[in-house]
């Protein structure tokens, strides 16, 4: 019996150490990839600055084009840039964070802007606070700034634009007798009601979404100056009429045809290349995937949102993603940082010419919207200036109060709209949502 | 006698030094054990007691186990994971046991291609094969193409939109990975049965049911248990097929524990003291399921 107990005893250990270990590994895992690889944390020579981003075609290339436009006036600096996807700078993150190892952190690092509050808050000690810098914050969209502003003290640089688009098949809407000027300056009233239209003259929906993602419902409501907190940071959900508004809206466009749901973003992009849909409305970086689809050129024009009528302070622009610069602490020549950022990222009208043509990547530095650059034509979207136009966008965007719990708001959010489009009251759907909040919030 | 007692002073007993052996081979991997398994456990449950964003933690007793029963998301899903549990476990071993005792057949022919067929999903990457069966079962995938083309359905469903589809899908997804996997395990258990048995057996007349009740599934009793348990705990830490097949939705109604653990650590703002606390659980789930299952299948002794 004894021996018997004593199996079983070691069967559930066994079985059960893969458990915690797996629980133990995310973390481990991290922490171990960060010390042997000596070439990712800052290394400890004053004029080389580590950086760590993800997107080689974009802010890798960037970063690497602000070294060279920095080495010109300062030769003896050298920038190394790493490629890290996303998910790997958060897990890094933490695990730095919350082993109090911060020495694996580079000096320089991308951060996505939904998640900054929540890493400034979580892990204070690993950023350094940008405010008395040489960096000129005002030259920049302010709902973008506001993403890495936390207890009104600057984190982060601004980076790549989020501003949001709607783009349209011109060939589709003119079957169906409208011109993308019909859809300029509109309300979501006047949006389903000409989407009707298209949807009964060429069995096309204008908009496609992944259903459960709270996307669309965010950017609708951000264009009203609206958030899903208060300003203390408290879930906003119960008692916001704009919210509603976006809530009513969104039912009403899925129950009218004009908005078609998906699960998964490969099928998102299929809609916008396979021709299924007529149009789409999402942060600006949206045109890369719109891109791919390249025998559409010619086929495609942008102009802003709708806005939600009824609401004070709505317009027609919103932002969507993007993503800023953070200096950590583990930066061993802050002062080098500074000037790196402030006399590139946030200072050099050049520079964001010399990025602009190869990856695309849109400013929020408002001065580089008047640069020539930014007025060239692009052929895809029909002759078009679209980099002005979305850097004019960029400009007029409410800011949006993320707070801490940002994710935990967007997946509650995204489970009350799935409830609602199946049927069930605004009012409760969105007492349950704050409630998750809450509750995620008290611990 | 002097000469044999006086070598017995110096060195040790045969079984002593049998014994001594014995656990210098064991010792290296006691440790390992110990410091990479048992280590990390305590030192979980230890964070399981403490509560905090991120890096700021304090220690809160046992509250964090109290928040867990207050959690709708939690409770929805370890309902889910048990769904998964009750329903795809048995499926699959049944099917597991009933195709090996057919692969076991001396006279089929093709015995190799048939099991390296039914073996080829394990090879399978998690995350690939949750992938594709996310597009096969996408609203233009495959599956809905073939269904209409039949003329079964006019329009294609939403598999991966409802939520018991998106449960049934999942369960599919789970049998098709993980059945040969299992079926390895029995055609080895199988190799065990000497073959006579089955022959006396036929002479006395019994019918291929009768074989499989009466000889099989007795003989196999220790392979089924440990393959019980295995998919047991394995079905209970489920997490790829419900981050990329479903991504947990629709609203959550496809969301394992893990997967919630990994959002609590890592999408949302982290605390790591309640995921801490969560995988505890699973432990404690794992640990009294693998014990009723030992008490109830294993009647040696």
């Amino acid at each position: 019996m004894k021996k018997k107990f004593l199996s079983a005893l070691l069967c559930v250990a066994m079985a059960a150490t893969t458990v915690l270990a797996g629980c133990g590994d995310s973390n481990n895992g991290g922490s171990s990839n960060g010390g042997s690889d000596g070439g990712s944390s800052a290394s400890g020579d004053e004029n080389t600055l580590t950086v760590w981003c993800w997107d080689p075609a974009f802010n890798i290339y960037a970063m690497e084009e602000a070294a060279k436009l920095y080495q010109k006036d300062h030769p003896e600096v050298t920038v190394n840039v790493v490629e890290t996807p996303w998910d790997d700078v958060q897990t890094k993150l933490t695990t730095a964070a919350t082993s109090g190892n911060y020495d694996t952190l580079p000096d320089i690092f991308l951060m996505q802007d939904n998640a900054f509050q929540k890493n400034v808050i979580s892990y204070p000690d690993a950023f350094t606070d940008l405010t008395d810098s040489k960096i000129d914050f005002s030259q920049f969209a302010e709902g973008k700034t506001a993403y890495s502003v936390v207890d009104g003290k600057n984190y982060g640089v601004p980076f790549d634009n989020g501003a949001v688009i709607a783009c349209y098949r011109t060939d589709i809407l003119e079957q169906a007798g409208y011109t993308v000027d019909d859809f300029t300056d509109i309300t979501w009233d006047e949006y389903i009601e000409k989407g009707k239209d298209i949807l009964a003259k060429t069995g096309k929906p204008l908009l496609s979404c992944v259903s459960g993602e709270s996307d669309v419902i965010t950017m609708m409501l951000q264009s009203t100056g609206a958030s899903l907190f208060d300003d203390e940071g408290n879930p906003d959900m119960v008692d916001n009429e704009a919210l509603k508004k976006v809530m009513e809206t969104y039912q009403e466009l899925i129950q009218t045809g004009v908005m078609v749901e998906v699960n998964d973003w490969d099928q998102y992009v299929g809609t916008l290349t396979n021709s299924t849909v007529a149009g789409t409305i999402n942060g600006c970086w949206i045109m890369g995937s719109i891109q791919t689809a390249e025998d559409q050129s010619g086929n495609w024009a942008i102009t802003n949102m709708p806005k939600m009528e009824g609401v004070d302070g709505a317009t027609n622009y919103s932002n969507n993603g993007g993503s800023s610069w953070a200096i950590t602490s583990n930066c061993k020549n802050i002062e080098l940082a500074e000037d790196f950022m402030a006399s590139t990222f946030a200072g050099s009208v050049e520079f964001y010419e010399t990025i602009l043509p190869k990856s695309g990547a849109l400013a929020t530095y408002l001065p580089a919207g008047d640069s020539e650059a930014y007025a060239e034509p692009s052929e895809f979207f029909g002759g078009d200036a679209v980099f002005a136009k979305i850097t004019d966008f960029a400009g007029k965007v409410p800011s949006n109060n993320t707070g801490v719990y940002y994710y935990e708001a967007r997946d509650a959010v995204g489970t009350a709209i799935t409830n609602i489009v199946n049927g069930a009251d605004i009012d409760s759907e969105l007492r349950t949502a704050q409630d998750t909040v809450e509750f995620a919030m008290q611990q | 006698m002097s000469q044999s007692t006086k070598p017995k002073g110096k060195k040790m007993s045969l079984n002593k030094r049998q014994n001594l052996t014995g656990w210098a081979f064991l010792t290296p991997a006691t440790i390992m054990i110990a410091v990479m398994s048992f280590l990390p456990m305590i030192q979980a449950f230890i964070l399981s007691l403490q509560k905090g964003k991120g890096t700021d933690l304090t220690f809160t007793g046992l509250g964090n186990y109290i928040r867990m029963f207050q959690d709708s998301v939690f409770k929805q899903s370890i309902i889910n994971t048990f769904v998964y549990l009750i329903i795809q476990v048995p499926i699959m071993l049944i099917l597991a046991l009933i195709l090996a005792s057919m692969l076991n057949n001396k006279n089929l022919r093709g015995k190799g291609l048939f099991r390296t067929a039914i073996f080829l999903p394990c090879a399978t990457s998690l995350v690939s094969y949750a992938i594709i069966f996310r597009s096969l079962f996408a609203v233009d995938g495959f599956v809905n193409t073939i269904l209409i083309k039949l003329g079964i359905l006019n329009t294609g469903y939403n598999f991966l939109g409802h939520a018991t589809s998106a449960k049934i899908i999942i369960i599919i997804a789970l049998v098709w990975r993980w059945t040969g996997y299992n079926m390895v395990f029995y055609l080895s258990g199988l190799q065990n049965i000497e073959y006579s048995v089955y022959e006396a057996a036929k002479i006395d007349g019994a019918n291929p049911m009768q074989t499989f009740f009466k000889i099989t599934v007795p003989l196999l009793k220790p392979t089924i248990l440990l393959t019980a348990i295995m998919s047991t705990n394995g079905t209970l830490q489920l997490f790829d097929e419900s981050v990329n097949l479903t991504a947990g939705g629709p609203v959550n109604s496809t969301i394992t524990m893990s997967h919630y653990i990994y959002n609590v650590s890592f999408k949302y703002v982290p605390n790591f003291g309640y995921a801490a606390a969560m995988s505890f659980l699973i432990f404690i789930l794992v640990a009294v399921l693998a014990f009723i299952q030992m008490k109830v299948g294993d009647k040696r002794d």
